[in-house]
């Protein structure tokens, strides 16, 4: 069965107004716009606007000068998209399992189920019932293919039902070949051939003598393309069930959630801290019983005065146990501001991960055998921030400062290809190169005594220069290439410093000198 | 009673058998503190050496081979003097190992380090913490021993340019580069990392000064003759001698 939504954001919008079809706001001319790279454009134009000659997919400057009076508001495409997950959902209730269509039908597989309903005519009808109880103008099909259905749906008379014993080919023989969910430029290619309807397409293919030379003739002009939506003859072969057509079910995600109501608001902390305690014991009992650890907690404070607080918690690895859990929140809920009292308290996992049962601690608590490197991290983590606690990690590059990436502590490290061992780097790297003065024999010979940070050192040994020219792919053009040394003075300081640029290079004047990194 | 394997009389009269010099390869105490500028890498260094030389001790007794990760603090004021860990310039297998925390204020650090040492799948913990802050005070550091010691994962808080003040840990370093040996293959250049390092309070060592050289099979230490003051060697010295503090 296909359901489709013809008036899928008009409808949400006279939702969110509180109108109905034509009344109210609804009753001017209005247009939903989309923004575009060459202007507004008109999503969705109300009765009134098309009476008035606006239409769907046109330029709003065409149509500002037919009916000049015409309203617009912001269309919201993923909204609808959200919309229609829900829709499916809820679809449920006609079949066992729901697929969207997007951007604005839902696909449901009522297979032996329509005697539940009293038949699939009445079935139709309680769809129609039900939609348009809730404001949805709706038309729906029945058929034995998706394709099939959809093509009614969209095509033939509302409540359009064909029937497994009908003549299929028949039947569907005089929708337009916009029934067969083709993108516009191959629907170009079938109008410049003067093929306009289902039929047209279906005596082609069998050719004149029905041997199915019409066929071929599709098959090559069709040959480069290879997705569903460009093949004109795939299409025709899924819409008669002659290949499969895999749908993609919509599957409910059920959060684990546990919530407290209070028959007395609480104002204080220690009440609060009460409360989230039982409400992480009942969090840990609900992720135990589906085996799954919480990766993100969100507490919601509903107060007296109808404000919601949420506070939100990222852990480093899938958890579920309770005095991690009231560890954490606790540091989160110092700056909660009561109010007049919180009345509810809501906790829910948002995302969550498999994590299998395991056995209870049967020795004494943490603090008398430490913590586990998880639970650390999830401590510094939230006190200091996800920024402040990283790991160093390779990147494929020669510049020093980009060779290091930083990712969180307990992610695995990517793969990397080897760093060659014969360079010796710096055991700790400046955040920002600091500019030196240089003392040198020659511009491109040894540097021999630099002052840094109000110090003079007189360079005793030094190495170099190890090349590491620009990254032409990620840098400008400009960026001059560097020469490093290693260098180290009388009393055993050793550092890392740079010259940006050769004095020949023609990208700018004199190089300057940079210390960057400091030996051990 | 078999007395044959007691340590004789004399043995134990003699500071010596007590207090035996500290030389490479000593066990490493749970809390540390090197004193170094933070115009130098030497602080950071020396306490990777001293790790790493304590690890490669404590692997040779196991099979296991050690795969903990190690937690580097630093407070904002040493990130801007001596800059963050360098993962190409670590030692080769502390490289995939280190977890880095970037503190804000010395207080964020020392709950940093605090949160680290109780946390027993972690080697150790290295501090780098830059002056004198207020927060670090004779509690503060004692807080860290008693941690430390609880849960047995070592502390080697390195303090850039400070004072040596009121601490209670177990061993105090005060280093400063030296020149380093000259590599085989290409003499103008610097070789092998070398410090000049004074140990100027230990519980369980008298103090001295050394050159610490960080060679590949380990580290190497040769004694520095101090020239002005006699050294008394294995003297007992007075209770009055060594302070709490320091010197």
């Amino acid at each position: 069965m296909a359901i489709w939504c013809a008036d899928l954001a008009l409808d949400r919008w006279r939702h969110a107004e509180n109108c109905r079809r034509g009344e109210g706001p609804d009753a001017a001319p209005l247009a939903l716009i989309a923004e575009t790279a060459h202007g507004p454009r008109i999503d969705a134009a109300n009765h009134a606007a098309r009476e008035a000659g606006a239409a769907n997919g046109m330029m709003l400057a065409d149509a500002r000068t037919l009916c000049p009076s015409l309203e617009v508001r912001p269309s919201d495409p993923a909204g609808d998209l959200a919309f229609l997950e829900r829709l499916a959902l809820w679809a449920q209730r006609w079949g066992p399992w729901s697929a969207i269509d997007p951007p604005d039908g839902v696909l449901v597989d009522v297979t032996a189920v329509a005697h539940l309903f009293g038949g699939e005519r009445r079935l139709l009808a309680d769809v129609e019932a039900r939609c348009s109880a809730r404001g949805l103008k709706v038309r729906s099909a029945i058929a034995p293919t998706a394709g099939a259905a959809w093509a009614l749906a969209h095509y033939a008379a509302s409540g359009a039902i064909l029937a497994p014993d009908d003549d299929m080919p028949a039947r569907l023989a005089d929708l337009p070949v916009a029934a067969l969910r083709l993108d516009t430029d191959v629907l170009l290619v079938l109008r410049r051939l003067g093929l306009k309807r289902l039929g047209d397409l279906a005596g082609i293919e069998e050719g004149r003598d029905r041997k199915g030379s019409g066929r071929d003739a599709l098959q090559r002009r069709f040959r480069n393309r290879k997705s569903s939506s460009a093949n004109p003859l795939i299409r025709m072969d899924q819409l008669l069930g002659r290949v499969p057509e895999p749908l993609l079910p919509v599957v409910p995600v059920i959060a684990p959630m546990v919530q407290r109501r209070l028959l007395e608001p609480i104002r204080h902390r220690q009440l609060l801290d009460t409360v989230v305690a039982d409400l992480a014991a009942d969090m840990a009992r609900t992720l135990e019983a589906k085996g799954e650890g919480a990766r993100r907690l969100q507490l919601g404070l509903w107060r007296v005065d109808g404000e919601v607080l949420v506070r939100e918690l990222e852990l480093a690895a899938a958890t579920r146990d309770p005095a991690h859990m009231i560890r954490l929140f606790a540091e989160r809920l110092d700056d909660v501001d009561a109010g007049f009292g919180i009345e509810m308290l809501r906790l829910r996992a948002a995302w969550t991960q498999p994590l299998g049962l395991d056995q209870a601690d049967l020795e004494a608590a943490a603090e008398q055998h430490g913590t586990s490197l998880a639970a650390c991290m999830d401590r510094l983590t939230t006190r200091l921030g996800q920024q402040a606690v990283q790991r160093p990690v390779p990147r494929a590059s020669h510049i020093p400062e980009r060779a290091q990436h930083w990712q969180p502590p307990l992610e695995p490290e990517p793969a990397e290809q080897h760093q060659l061992a014969f360079h010796t780097r710096p055991l700790k790297l400046l955040d920002r190169p600091e500019r030196i003065s240089v003392l040198y024999a020659a511009p491109e010979g040894y540097p021999r005594r630099f002052s840094w940070r109000g110090q003079v050192c007189e360079v005793a040994r030094v190495e170099g220069p190890e090349r590491i020219a620009p990254e032409w792919w990620r840098e400008r053009g400009t960026a001059r290439l560097r020469d490093y040394y290693r260098v180290e003075d009388e009393t055993g300081r050793r550092y890392w410093i740079y010259r940006n640029g050769l004095p020949t290079d023609g990208r700018g004047g004199m190089p300057d000198w940079y210390l960057q990194g400091l030996f051990g | 009673m078999d007395t044959s394997t007691l340590p004789k009389a004399s043995q134990l009269a003699l500071h010596a058998a007590r207090n035996p010099r500290w030389q490479p390869g000593a066990p490493l105490p749970l809390h540390s503190e090197i004193f170094a500028p933070a115009a130098q890498g030497c602080g950071a260094g020396a306490a990777l050496a001293f790790l790493q030389d304590a690890l490669r001790a404590a692997n040779d007794e196991s099979t296991m081979p050690e795969e903990r990760s190690l937690l580097w603090v630093q407070d904002a004021r040493a990130i801007k003097l001596g800059g963050r860990p360098y993962r190409a310039g670590l030692p080769e297998g502390l490289r995939h190992r280190l977890i880095h925390v970037a503190a804000k204020t010395p207080e964020d650090a020392l709950f940093a380090m605090e949160e680290g040492l109780r946390c027993r799948d972690l080697a150790a913990v290295v501090g780098e913490v830059a002056g004198n802050p207020r927060a670090l005070d004779f509690t503060a550091s004692r807080r860290l021993t008693l941690t430390a010691e609880k849960h047995g994962v070592p502390l080697l808080l390195v303090r850039l340019d400070a004072e040596a003040d009121l601490s209670s840990a177990r061993m105090r370093w005060r280093l400063a580069s030296a020149p380093s040996s000259s590599p085989r293959w290409n003499i103008a250049a610097p070789g092998r990392p070398a410090w000049r390092a004074e140990l100027f309070r230990a519980r369980s060592h008298p103090p001295g000064e050394w050159i610490l050289r960080d060679e590949p099979q380990g580290l190497a230490a040769e004694r520095v003759q101090a020239t002005t003051a006699p050294d008394h060697g294995d003297l007992v010295r007075g209770p009055g001698a060594r302070s709490l503090a320091a010197r």
